[in-house]
C-alpha cells in the first residue's frame, strides 16, 4: 500500500497535474483573499474559501481522472493485481495519494487566518473548521472521481463525467427548487429512484431475481405507505434529494457559522461508499 | 507446485478456456503452445490472479489463488503479454517500486535489484526513463520485474515477442539459467522456441488442452506410424507388385519421376520397422533401390495435427478418454466418501 501511495504521489508531481492543481487553487484563493480580506477588510477567511469551491469542480477531476483509467489502458494494472497486495490496499493507496495532493493547498490556507489576525480581529475557529470541511469536501469529490475513473479506460471520459457530476452537485440547490412538492410527485420520485437502484443492482450482479425482488418489494412498500399515510410524501423529494447538495454543509459554515455534524458524517460515509464501489467496479471487471 | 483443476473462463457466450486440467511440477520449464487466440494468455492471467475463473480452481503451492490471493501471489513472478511499465519512471525507480510492491525486505532490496539488473543486462540503462527505451529493453525491464525477488514460479507470456534474434537467444539462455532454481512457464505460438527451451509442452487449442508431454514423447506418439520413402529404377506397377508381398505395410503411394525412376511413399503399420524387408524384397527381384529413407513425424506435424483439425488424433483421444474415465471414477469415489 505504501509503495503504491509513494509512486502515485511522485507521479502527480512528475506529471505536473499535482502542481497545476495546487497552483490553480492557490492563485484563485489568493485573488479572493486580497480582494475580500485585505482590500475590503472582511475578517472571515471562510467566506473567501467559499469562492474557491468552483476550483474544486475543475481541479478534482483533473487529479482523479487518471488514477485507474490510465493503469487499465497501459495494462499496468496487471502488475498491481498480480502482486501480493489486496485490491482494497491498492484503492486506499491511490486514494491517500489523491487526498495528500488536495491537503497541500489546504495546509497553506491555514496561514491566511493568521495573516488576518496580524491585521486585527480574526475568527479563527470558524476559519479553521471551514478549511477542514473544505478539505473533507475535496475528499468526497475525489472519491466520486476515483470511482468514475475505475469505470472507464479513457481519462477524458473520466474527467468529463466527474466534472459533470460535480457541477450538477454544485448547482443542486437551483435544480431542487424546480421540483414539485405534492405527495403524488413524491411517490413518483421514490418509484423512479427505486427502479434506478434495481436496475443498477441488476447491472452489477446480473441477478434478475435479486434486482427484480428488491424493485418490486420497494415499489409495493412505497405504494402501501402512500395509501396509509400520504402526507409523508409531501416535500419528500426535495428533503431527500436535498441531502445530495453536498456543498451545503460547507456553505452553512462559511455563510452562517453553523457546523452540521451529521453533514460531516455524511461526507465520511460517502467517501467510504465510493471507495467500496471502486473496489467492486474493479472486481467486476476481473470476473466478466 | 501449481494445480489447475477444471478451469473454465467464459466471456459472455464465448468459451475462452474450456475445462483445463493440468499440474505443474517444480524445477522444470513448461511451454504453453497454441495458435493465436487459443486461450494461453487468459489461462496465464487466471493462474496469476489477474482474472477470475468462471469455474474451477488454481492452487499455487496449495494456496487457492482466489481464496488466499496474497499468499499465492507471493510465489509468482509474472510478465504479461504487454510488459506493465510506467513510462514516466526510470528503470531503477520502477524496479524499486516493484520490489516494494512484492514486499522484499528493505535491507535486501538494493541488492536484489542490482542482481536482477545484471541478470537481464539492463544495468547500464538504469537511470533512463522507460519511455525512452527500445522495445527489446522494455521487454527486459518487464522480465526483470517478473524475476525480482526470485519467486519460485516465473510465468512469462510470449517473452520473446518483438526481440531481435540475438536478444531471443539471450532470453532463452536466461530462461534456462532461471530453470535451475525456479519453475518457469512460458507461452508462445512459435514452435521452435518452445521445443528449444521447454522440458514439457502443453498444447492448447480453442481453450482445451489437447496434449501434454515432453517434446520427444509428443514426436514419438505420432512417430509410431512412420513413412518410408524409396526411389527405384522400375515402373510404378512393378513396385506395387514387389511391395504387395511385404508384410507390415499400411498404405503405398507411388509417383513416377524422371528417367524411369519411381518414387514411393510407404506408411508402415504402428511399431514395425519394414526397411529391411523392403530391401530384401527388391534385392530378390534384382531391382536396385536408389533411396531408402525413414521419415520421422516432427513436432510441427504434431502441432498442426492437434491444432488445425477439429478431430483429435486417436492416440490422444484414447488417452483423453482414459483420463476422463479416471476422473469420473475419482468423482464417484468422492461421492461415496461423502455418503
Amino acid at each position: 500500500m505504501l509503495a503504491i501511495y509513494k509512486r502515485e504521489l511522485k507521479s502527480y508531481f512528475q506529471s505536473m497535474v499535482g502542481c497545476v492543481f495546487i497552483a490553480f487553487l492557490m492563485a484563485f484563493t489568493g485573488i479572493y483573499f486580497v480582494a475580500y480580506n485585505l482590500s475590503a477588510g472582511y475578517p472571515y477567511f471562510s467566506y473567501t474559501l467559499s469562492g474557491s469551491l468552483i476550483v474544486f469542480i475543475v481541479g478534482i477531476p483533473l487529479i482523479t481522472m487518471r488514477s485507474f483509467s490510465e493503469e487499465r489502458k497501459n495494462k499496468t494494472d496487471q502488475m498491481l493485481l498480480t502482486a501480493p497486495v489486496s485490491l482494497g490496499q491498492i484503492v486506499i493507496g491511490k486514494y491517500l495519494a489523491m487526498i495528500t495532493v488536495i491537503a497541500i493547498p489546504n495546509l497553506i490556507f491555514c496561514l491566511y487566518p493568521m495573516i488576518i489576525q496580524s491585521q486585527g480581529i480574526a475568527y479563527l475557529k470558524v476559519d479553521y473548521i471551514s478549511i477542514a470541511v473544505f478539505f473533507l469536501l475535496g475528499c468526497v469529490y475525489a472519491a466520486i472521481g476515483m470511482f468514475l475513473s475505475a469505470l472507464t479506460e479513457s481519462q477524458i471520459i473520466a474527467f468529463i463525467s466527474t466534472f459533470g457530476i460535480l457541477l450538477v452537485l454544485y448547482l443542486w440547490d437551483g435544480i431542487l427548487s424546480m421540483l414539485p412538492g405534492s405527495a403524488v410527485s413524491g411517490l413518483v420520485g421514490v418509484l423512479v429512484i427505486l427502479s434506478v437502484i434495481a436496475f443498477y443492482i441488476y447491472h452489477m450482479t446480473d441477478n434478475i431475481v435479486l434486482a427484480g425482488g428488491i424493485g418490486i418489494v420497494g415499489i409495493i412498500a412505497g405504494a402501501v405507505v402512500y395509501f396509509v399515510k400520504s402526507d409523508l410524501y409531501e416535500n419528500l423529494l426535495s428533503n431527500l434529494l436535498g441531502r445530495l447538495a453536498l456543498a451545503d454543509v460547507f456553505t452553512d459554515i462559511t455563510s452562517n457559522s453553523i457546523v452540521d455534524v451529521t453533514g460531516i458524517v455524511l461526507y465520511l460515509s460517502i467517501i467510504a461508499v465510493f471507495a467500496f464501489l471502486t473496489v467492486q467496479a474493479i472486481q467486476k471487471r476481473r470476473w466478466s | 507446485m501449481i494445480e489447475v483443476r477444471n478451469l473454465v473462463k467464459k466471456y459472455g457466450n464465448h468459451l475462452a478456456v474450456d475445462h483445463l486440467d493440468f499440474t505443474i511440477e517444480a524445477g522444470r520449464i513448461y511451454g504453453f503452445l497454441g495458435p493465436n487466440g487459443a486461450g494461453k494468455s487468459t489461462t496465464m492471467n487466471i493462474m496469476t490472479g489477474y482474472l477470475g475463473a468462471t469455474e474451477g480452481e488454481v492452487l499455487i503451492d496449495g494456496h487457492d489463488i482466489l481464496k488466499e490471493p496474497e499468499e499465492a501471489k507471493r510465489h509468482i513472478g509474472y510478465l504479461p503479454e504487454q510488459p506493465p511499465l510506467y513510462m514516466d519512471m526510470t528503470v531503477r525507480e520502477y524496479l524499486e517500486f516493484a520490489a516494494e510492491l512484492k514486499r522484499i525486505p528493505r535491507s535486501k532490496r538494493e541488492e536484489s535489484i542490482t542482481e536482477v539488473e545484471k541478470l537481464v543486462k539492463i544495468h547500464d540503462v538504469e537511470e533512463r526513463l522507460i519511455k525512452n527505451l527500445s522495445k527489446g529493453y522494455r521487454q527486459r525491464v518487464g522480465l526483470a520485474q517478473a524475476v525480482l525477488g526470485f519467486p519460485e514460479i516465473i510465468i512469462l507470456d510470449e517473452p520473446s515477442v518483438g526481440l531481435d534474434p540475438k536478444q531471443i537467444i539471450e532470453i532463452r539462455e536466461l530462461i534456462r539459467k532461471l530453470s535451475k532454481k525456479h519453475t518457469v512457464i512460458l507461452s508462445s505460438h512459435i514452435l521452435a522456441e518452445v521445443r528449444e527451451v521447454c522440458d514439457h509442452i502443453l498444447i492448447i487449442s480453442k481453450g482445451r488442452l489437447v496434449a501434454s508431454d515432453t517434446p520427444e514423447n509428443l514426436e514419438k506418439m505420432l512417430g509410431d506410424a512412420d513413412t518410408v520413402e524409396i526411389e527405384a529404377h522400375a515402373d510404378p506397377s512393378e513396385i506395387r507388385a514387389v511391395l504387395k508381398h511385404v508384410p507390415g505395410i499400411e498404405q503405398v503411394t507411388v509417383a513416377s519421376g524422371e528417367d524411369g525412376v519411381t518414387l514411393a511413399k510407404i506408411r508402415e503399420k504402428r511399431g514395425e520397422d519394414i526397411r529391411e524387408r523392403i530391401f530384401q524384397a527388391f534385392a530378390a527381384r534384382d531391382i536396385p533401390l536408389l533411396t531408402l529413407r525413414l521419415e520421422h513425424v516432427s513436432l510441427e506435424d504434431v502441432f498442426m495435427e492437434l491444432t488445425q483439425k477439429d478431430t483429435v488424433p486417436d492416440a490422444f483421444s484414447r488417452r483423453k478418454k482414459k483420463d476422463g474415465d479416471e476422473a469420473k471414477r475419482e468423482e464417484e469415489d468422492e461421492n461415496a466418501g461423502n455418503l
